[in-house]
């Protein structure tokens, strides 16, 4: 089928979609940014700043699934989000489950 | 027909404007493949859980996660990869887009390009630490860091020679449904190379210069 | 890593000395040796005789027909099935006789066989029997044509059997790691280890996780997107649902296996500091990286099986399933919960008690859905009209059985009496205990249940009864005995003895193991009797049991293409339905062409690659690894620049084909149930209200 016999509302529009992407690049190259700069800076304590770069990529991990991958809320996309939350649910399993037995063993044996 | 043309049916970049065919075979390949990077993002986070053991317990006199992790560096290749990532996703807009090969296969070598002065810095970020005497064989901390970025560096690499391949094959059988989804997954691959290296970034480098 | 030498034979042969080939040190493993030689040889000299390599290469190996996938990977699964039966009889024996004395092998020897035993049974029997199964039932029980990814199933076919070549070529060349199936380091390392036992475990076992990845991802995507119209998720057969959660857990949980045997290689291979005990390595968390993969595959291995009873009880029941929902729901309990558990089987291993006490009380939690499961069949049976035919027999033992592993599965679930009886044959009694009953049981009632849709004649009915008894029985009398043995301190792994008091049960165990040696005996034997009777047994109709789901609305074997036309479905039990309708049998409207993948070599070569990758890595023989290797990837490579990939099938193909089963459909008189088993049974199903 030729692009142009489909109806212009259902087509999508190019120079937003380039937009979309260069919005992926400038965010993460922000999120980038300000971890790599609070490292450097260090103007928390470790604890704070641990968590704050742990964010920083967590958004930047949202970021990218958005604007490069184009994982979203709409309804076409239900299976594909759902596996990507399952996946956290199991990676958040086994890497907290990892680390808290590791942990104690080392705790107990250290 | 039961879907419309306008709706996406699958993760990345949705090509039914330019041909709706390919757009519904590419369904569930590009679904399968999607499954399948999600078992690679569980190996990846259980690498990452063994460093992040590792480098608390298995320094063994060896350099700590501070001392082994360049953080100059590390910032050279995240600029790379970003951008690498961006061209990538300008490389699947000239597949959805644009008639002529040009502006993909242009793009799609320029991804390449930076994904191979990625490969170059942090081969040289290896070649420092084995000179300075940490080779991995030094201690479960140094094992645990090159394994973790040894095996990220390893997809990039295949990510290159499938790129390769592509080339190849644009040449050779042009851009037919296959050779299209191909690329779309390839495109998938890419990506979510760069969001793994968001996780070791900041785990390895940013998080070792803050031990 | 080995010592470097310059030597021209290291570079050609790797470590492979004439030492390592036949005669082996003791006389058993000679006879071993030889047994594989020879059954190779004869093999290959039946079906040059026969003159059937052509036939053998275009209608089978190379297909990609997802019923003849099936069908080989269940093939598979006999041979290693025997192979592995074979060992645990000797281990039985060496274990009764080894009190006081030498025994019949080695300690060493006993090693091998606890290690091959066990990694065969769960990697190269049990899971290509499961994997066969679906492969073969699951898309014709959702009204599909075949798998999405044809291709990449038999590419997951040839990469597990090279993996179980692999196992083979063991017995052969060198020898088998004494590491256990579970590999644990630092024994496994090379300070404790050396040679190629360990290597030879890590690739085999690396072959098999990969294919099951990629089949786990087939099936998957096959049900979320190729089920027929109006098959909604939850009017799928119960089997599909099981199907389904043991495919998310094969995609999800195979990683945490390839990341523990790929950080071991690293250490053997590289000199890296995983799991050695010094420079840092860390052995427990091979433990826990082996585990996160192990506890969910033990429900990879048993939810299948799950599936399988609920479409045979409610098949010989005479009723639709009872619970089916919560039967769905309980699916999916199990799969999520099975990732949250994998720490009982390390509570010893020295973490706090409150790590412990929280997974103790998450695996706990598993016997709640399990045990709905269990209430749910037996209500499918309450008011049924049971027929006692041999794959409900198995039905019946394994529900009287399972209650008891999974009894004691609760109780080692309490880190207090876990600390007691770890590692030992209390242990050992458990895990058979849900894996014969549950899984093996599980997978011979399936193959009992499924055998006429896949060859046209039902299985001889008498010698499946022997088999049953012989099974069961076995199974009581092999295991019964080491839950005692087991609280008696008697522990796994042990290749001699001095307790003098094991003795009675050990001889018990010993003649249930023989029992179970002829129950596998006389499964063979139900095998050639009902083929030399396949005309008396034929049931080419399609329906010998008055099934409830698609698979059993088409002709015995289905043809290629399946459904003539797809079928349609509008609510669970789609062919009971259809059949009180009275439209099961009614000749479509309108046929369409149908196009089918072609058959390919490319598959086979890649798993040989692989095997050979697999054996130069064992060997370090660098350039076989390396040849492998890339003839592997080549595979891949060469098949994407492939076109051409389909052949169609014309409408007045498949019309004719289709209606000539009709008709003969047409011809016959359908039998009730109380004739099931008689010679009238050719697979039309009387209709009883
Ligand atoms: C068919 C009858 C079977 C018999 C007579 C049998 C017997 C045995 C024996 C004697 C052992 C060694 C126990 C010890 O360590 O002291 C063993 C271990 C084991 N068996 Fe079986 N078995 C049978 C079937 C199975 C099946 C069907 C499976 C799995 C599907 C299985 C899986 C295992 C595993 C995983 C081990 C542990 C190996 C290790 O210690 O690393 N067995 N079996
Ligand atoms: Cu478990």
């Amino acid at each position: 089928m030729n692009p142009r016999n489909i109806p212009p509302a259902t087509r999508d529009d190019p120079a937003r979609e380039r937009r979309h992407s260069l919005l992926g690049l400038v965010s993460s190259a922000l999120l980038t940014g300000a971890a790599f700069a609070l490292v450097l800076a260090q103007p928390f304590a470790r604890p704070v700043l641990l968590a704050c770069i742990a964010a920083l990529a967590l958004v930047q991990i949202g970021c990218q699934l958005f604007f490069f991958l184009h994982i979203d809320l709409r309804r076409s996309h239900r299976d594909d989000l759902q596996l990507v939350l399952f996946t956290s649910l199991v990676i958040v399993l086994m890497v907290a489950g990892s680390m808290w037995i590791l942990s104690s063993q080392h705790a107990m044996m250290g | 027909m039961r879907f419309a043309s306008g709706t996406d049916r699958h993760p990345g970049l949705n090509i039914h404007g330019r041909d709706p065919d390919a757009h519904r075979a590419a369904e569930p390949v590009i679904f399968g493949f999607w499954i399948f990077l999600m078992s690679d993002l569980v190996l990846f986070a259980l690498l990452m859980a063994t460093y992040a053991s590792m480098s608390l317990h298995g320094i063994a006199g060896g350099p700590t996660p501070r001392q082994a992790g360049d953080l100059a560096s590390a910032g050279v290749e995240t600029a790379l990869l970003l951008a690498s990532s961006f061209t990538f996703s300008l490389t699947s807009l000239a597949l959805k887009y644009r008639d002529d090969r040009r502006a993909l296969v242009g793009w799609m070598a320029l991804t390449g390009l930076l994904g191979l002065g990625f490969l170059g810095c942090e081969a040289k970020d290896f070649a420092s630490l084995i000179g300075k005497g940490w080779a991995p064989e030094l201690s479960g901390f140094l094992s645990a860091h090159f394994t973790l970025l040894g095996t990220h560096f390893l997809h990039v690499a295949c990510g290159l020679a499938w790129m390769a391949v592509m080339f190849v094959q644009i040449a050779v059988r042009g851009l037919d449904q296959a050779v299209a989804t191909r690329i779309m997954r390839l495109a998938l691959f890419w990506h979510l190379l760069d969001v793994v290296w968001i996780g070791i970034v900041t785990l390895v480098f940013l998080q070792g210069s803050l031990s | 890593m080995p010592t470097f030498t310059q030597d021209w034979t290291y570079w050609l042969f790797g470590l492979l000395r004439w030492s390592d080939f036949p005669p082996k040190a003791d006389g058993i493993a000679t006879f071993a040796a030889s047994l594989v030689v020879l059954g190779a040889l004869a093999v290959v000299g039946l079906v040059t005789r026969s003159g059937r390599w052509r036939w053998l290469w275009r209608e089978w190996l190379t297909s990609l027909d997802h019923k003849k996938i099936g069908v080989m990977y269940i093939v598979l699964a006999f041979v290693m099935l025997s192979r592995a039966v074979i060992e645990a009889i000797l281990m039985r024996t060496q274990q009764a006789s080894a009190i006081g004395q030498a025994g019949v092998v080695s300690a060493d020897h006993f090693a091998q066989l606890f290690t091959t035993h066990g990694s065969i049974m769960i990697f190269f029997m049990a899971m290509p029997f499961l994997t066969g199964l679906i492969n073969y039932v699951m898309p014709l029980q959702i009204g599909a044509r075949d798998l999405s990814f044809p291709f990449l199933n038999a590419v997951g076919l040839w990469l597990t059997a090279a993996g179980a070549a692999l196992m083979m070529a063991s017995l052969v060349v060198g020898k088998f790691s004494t590491g256990g199936w579970s590999g644990y380091p630092p024994y496994t390392e090379l300070g404790f280890s050396p040679g190629e036992g360990v290597d030879y475990w890590i690739w085999a076992v690396s072959l098999s996780s990969i294919g099951s990845t990629v089949t786990g991802l087939n099936f998957a995507v096959t049900i979320y997107k190729k089920r027929c119209p109006g098959m909604d998720l939850l009017r799928m057969p119960l089997f599909c649902w099981t199907a389904l959660c043991t495919s998310i857990l094969m995609i999800f949980a195979m990683p945490a296996l390839t990341v523990a045997t790929a950080l071991l290689a690293l250490d053997r291979y590289l000199g890296f500091h995983f799991f050695t005990n010094g420079a840092g390595g860390d052995v427990m968390n091979y433990a826990n990286l082996f585990w996160i993969f192990g506890h969910p595959e033990v429900y990879i291995l048993i939810l299948p099986a799950f599936g399988v009873w609920s479409e045979v009880i409610s098949t010989f029941s005479g009723k639709h399933l009872y619970g089916y929902i919560s039967l769905v729901g309980a699916t999916m309990a199990i799969a999520v919960l099975s990732f949250t558990v994998w720490l009982h089987h390390f509570f010893t291993m020295g973490q706090e008690a409150n790590v412990n006490a929280a997974f103790g009380i998450a695996t706990m939690l598993i016997g709640i859905p399990t045990g709905v499961k269990v209430y749910d069949w037996i209500l499918t049976m309450v008011r049924g009209r049971i027929r006692f035919i041999a794959p409900m027999l198995f039905a019946i033992t394994f529900l009287l059985c399972f209650v008891i592993g999974g009894l004691s599965g609760v109780m080692l679930a309490d880190p207090a009496i876990d600390f007691a009886v770890h590692n030992t044959l209390f242990l050992v009694a458990h895990f058979h205990n849900m894996l014969i009953p549950g899984t093996l049981f599980g997978m011979l009632a399936a193959y009992m249940l499924w055998f006429p849709k896949a060859f046209g004649f039902r299985l001889d009915e008498i010698w499946g009864r022997i088999a049953w008894a012989l099974w069961s029985a076995g199974f009581l009398v092999a295991f019964m005995p080491l839950y005692p043995l087991g609280l008696m301190a008697m522990m796994r792994r042990t290749a001699q003895t001095t307790r003098a008091e094991y003795a009675p049960w050990l001889w018990t165990a010993e003649v249930g193991a023989v029992l179970i040696g002829l129950g596998l005996a006389a499964l063979f034997v139900q095998l050639w009797v009902s083929v030399r009777n396949r005309a008396r047994l034929a049931a080419p109709l399609g329906d010998p049991w008055d099934g409830h789901s698609l698979e059993w609305a088409t002709p015995s074997p289905p043809p290629e293409w399946n459904f003539a036309v797809p079928p349609e479905v509008s609510g669970r039990d789609a062919f009971t339905a259809l059949k009180a309708q009275g439209i099961a049998y009614r000749e479509p409207e309108r046929y369409e062409a149908i196009s089918l993948p072609r058959g390919t070599g490319i598959p086979v070569v890649i798993g040989g690659a692989g095997f050979v990758c697999a054996f130069g890595l064992t060997w370090h023989i660098w350039w076989a690894a390396l040849a492998g290797l890339f003839a592997m990837w080549g595979g891949v490579v060469w098949r994407s620049f492939q076109t051409d990939l389909e052949r169609t099938v014309e409408a007045g193909e498949v019309a004719a084909t289709h209606r000539h089963w009709l008709s003969r459909v047409h011809a016959v008189t359908p039998v009730g149930r109380d004739a099931e088993t008689s010679a009238d049974n050719r697979g039309l199903a009387e209709h009883e209200a």
